[in-house]
């Protein structure tokens, strides 16, 4: 039986989920907004301006890092600290200091790496480019977030610990796990940035894409399960659908997700019943994944009217099914026969995207609408805003993904045409102009979602601003709609 | 009895056990999540945590415990 113990919202430190939201919307704007100039240098490749920092090669590893480590980071901790206390109805532990390290270390890792690429530092594994002195930042820093987020679980005041917080801690165990055994390496010298893996070859390749893929189930999956499985409910309304298929979706997920990473390594130069397993595993893993996007809308389950009434619940919705929907995706394009089709197209970088942006930046942008208000004590100073930026970022995604499945599809069945003589049909140009009608539109695709990015960050601004202007609002008017 | 415990300590045999050991304990969560009408209502009495802090209610001192 769950306690009704209640705690004031004076005994929380919300001053470090303020700091965490708000440098997840910058690193947000930041990092989509270089991927939309990536997008179109591929689109338009004038805009390389024949200048070494501002090439895909650079600009990309920013990008990814920027949205994944920086949006998706900041939001993590920002939402993890909210979760903990509010549902343990404990202050988080460490007082202000060893929060503000968390925030302070995270953010200065992200920035260092980031101007790093630029100059052409990087260890070239990919989402996992910051070399050897950042890793070891990072890991401190991580350390530090375990402690915390275990410290304050022990403090609580719930004799249960709830579902939401058990993805946040196998997101913090597993991360750690990834993150030290995938930048295992040995530094040239102390005084120098490059740095060897310690791993080689087909080894090399399997640790990277272990890290890779368990990057994607546990940093950008599970933990954003964590997110929904609080969200959802508080701004539904009402309980989570079945508390236990919420246990069974997390352990399922956990037992699932390690083995899979080698479907990022079919029909290379690795032993045939990896690449099986991780297919067999793939396939597996839709059933907790279909589960929890089911447990998930199932919540809704008698409130459908909120989707006409409510933005926030229009991003949850919509996130969940996309969720849905590239869970799906996955596991099709982890078959050996379909990933032949899709492997190095554009197909791969739609799927990643419908994932990345339908998923996880809209339960992001819908958990920070939600949580916002209550933050600064107010109210969201637009609705109408929160509209334009769903209907802004749902138009977006939808653009980018079906322009990237035309592109990817398209050459895909390309590369592997031949002629009646069995000569290649097409030249590799020819498969590069039949691209550039798709490429433009997925550049504005994205355009559409980072111009939804601005408009939440005006709102969050004239809202805080609001807040900060008339800061005796009452409690419990802190809602968005 | 010797064939049975060689093939345990045969580490080729390893992904194959790890995979025995996994399923099991997957099984045994699965039962105990759904066995029992005790503790189904009491797992699913957890659902109702994240409601039972609400912004309107009266203030309580920190890390003070309460019974069920």
């Amino acid at each position: 039986m769950a306690h009704s113990t209640v705690g004031s919202l004076e005994q929380y430190n919300y001053d470090i989920v303020k700091k965490f939201t708000i440098m997840a919307i910058f690193w947000g704007i930041a990092g989509m907004t270089t991927g939309v100039y990536i997008a179109s240098e591929l689109a338009w490749p004038f805009l390389n301006f024949d200048t070494a920092q501002i090439t895909f090669g650079r600009l990309r590893p920013l990008h990814t890092s920027g949205v994944i480590f920086g949006f998706g980071g900041n939001a993590l901790f920002a939402t993890s600290y909210y979760v903990v206390q509010r549902t343990s109805q404990a202050r988080l532990w460490g007082g202000s200091l060893w929060p503000n390290i968390t925030f302070y270390g995270w953010n200065i890792a992200i920035a260092l790496a980031g101007m790093g690429y630029l100059m052409g530092i990087t260890q070239g594994r990919e989402y996992a480019e910051p070399e050897w002195y950042i890793d070891i930042l990072i890991a401190i820093v991580w350390l530090i977030y375990f402690v915390i987020y275990t410290m304050t679980l022990l403090r609580r005041n719930q004799p249960h610990i709830y579902v939401a917080n058990w993805f946040f801690m196998s997101f913090i165990l597993a991360t750690a796990l990834l993150h030290i055994f995938n930048n295992l390496a040995v530094p040239l010298s102390f005084t120098d940035t490059k740095s060897y893996s310690l791993f080689s070859g087909a080894q090399d390749a399997m640790t990277q894409w272990w890290y890779g893929h368990n990057a994607v189930g546990f940093f950008l999956t599970a933990a954003f399960l964590g997110m929904m499985y609080y969200f959802v409910p508080k701004q539904a309304g009402r309980p989570v659908y079945s508390y236990r298929l919420s246990v069974v979706h997390f352990w399922a997920l956990s037992f699932m997700y390690m083995w899979v990473g080698t479907h990022h390594l079919h029909w290379t130069a690795i032993p045939d019943w990896t690449s099986s397993l991780a297919a067999v595993f793939s396939i597996l893993l839709l059933m907790p994944s279909w589960g929890g996007m089911i447990n998930g809308i199932m919540t809704l389950s008698g409130a459908w009217d909120k989707l006409r009434t409510d933005p926030i619940m229009m991003f949850m919705i919509t996130s969940l099914s996309f969720y849905g929907m590239s869970t799906f995706e996955g596991p099709m394009m982890a078959l050996k026969s379909v990933n032949a089709l899709s492997h190095y197209t554009d197909w791969t970088v739609g799927h990643v995207h419908s994932g990345a942006l339908g998923w996880v930046a809209m339960i992001s942008i819908a958990s920070f609408y939600h949580m916002i208000p209550r933050l600064w004590n107010t109210t969201m100073h637009s609705v109408k805003l929160i509209y334009t930026h769903f209907f802004l970022a749902t138009i977006g995604i939808l653009l980018y993904i079906t322009a990237l499945w035309v592109s990817g599809i398209g050459q895909g069945l390309m590369l592997r045409a031949f002629d009646d003589y069995g000569n290649l049909k097409y030249s590799f140009i020819e498969t590069v102009v039949f691209m550039h009608g798709p490429l433009v539109a997925r550049a504005v695709g994205g355009l559409f979602f980072v111009t939804g990015m601005l408009i939440m960050a005006y709102n969050v601004y004239k809202t805080i601003s609001n807040a900060k202007n008339n800061p005796r609002i009452p409690t419990n008017s802190a809602t968005a709609a | 009895m010797d064939i049975l415990i060689n093939w345990f300590l045969d580490l080729s045999n390893s992904k194959s056990l790890g995979l025995v050991i996994f399923f099991i304990t997957f099984v045994a969560i699965i039962a105990y999540v759904y066995l029992g009408k005790e503790r189904s209502e009491r797992l699913e009495s957890y659902k109702n945590i994240p409601f039972v802090d609400d912004d309107q209610h009266t203030p309580k001192a920190p890390h003070q415990k309460s019974g069920e």
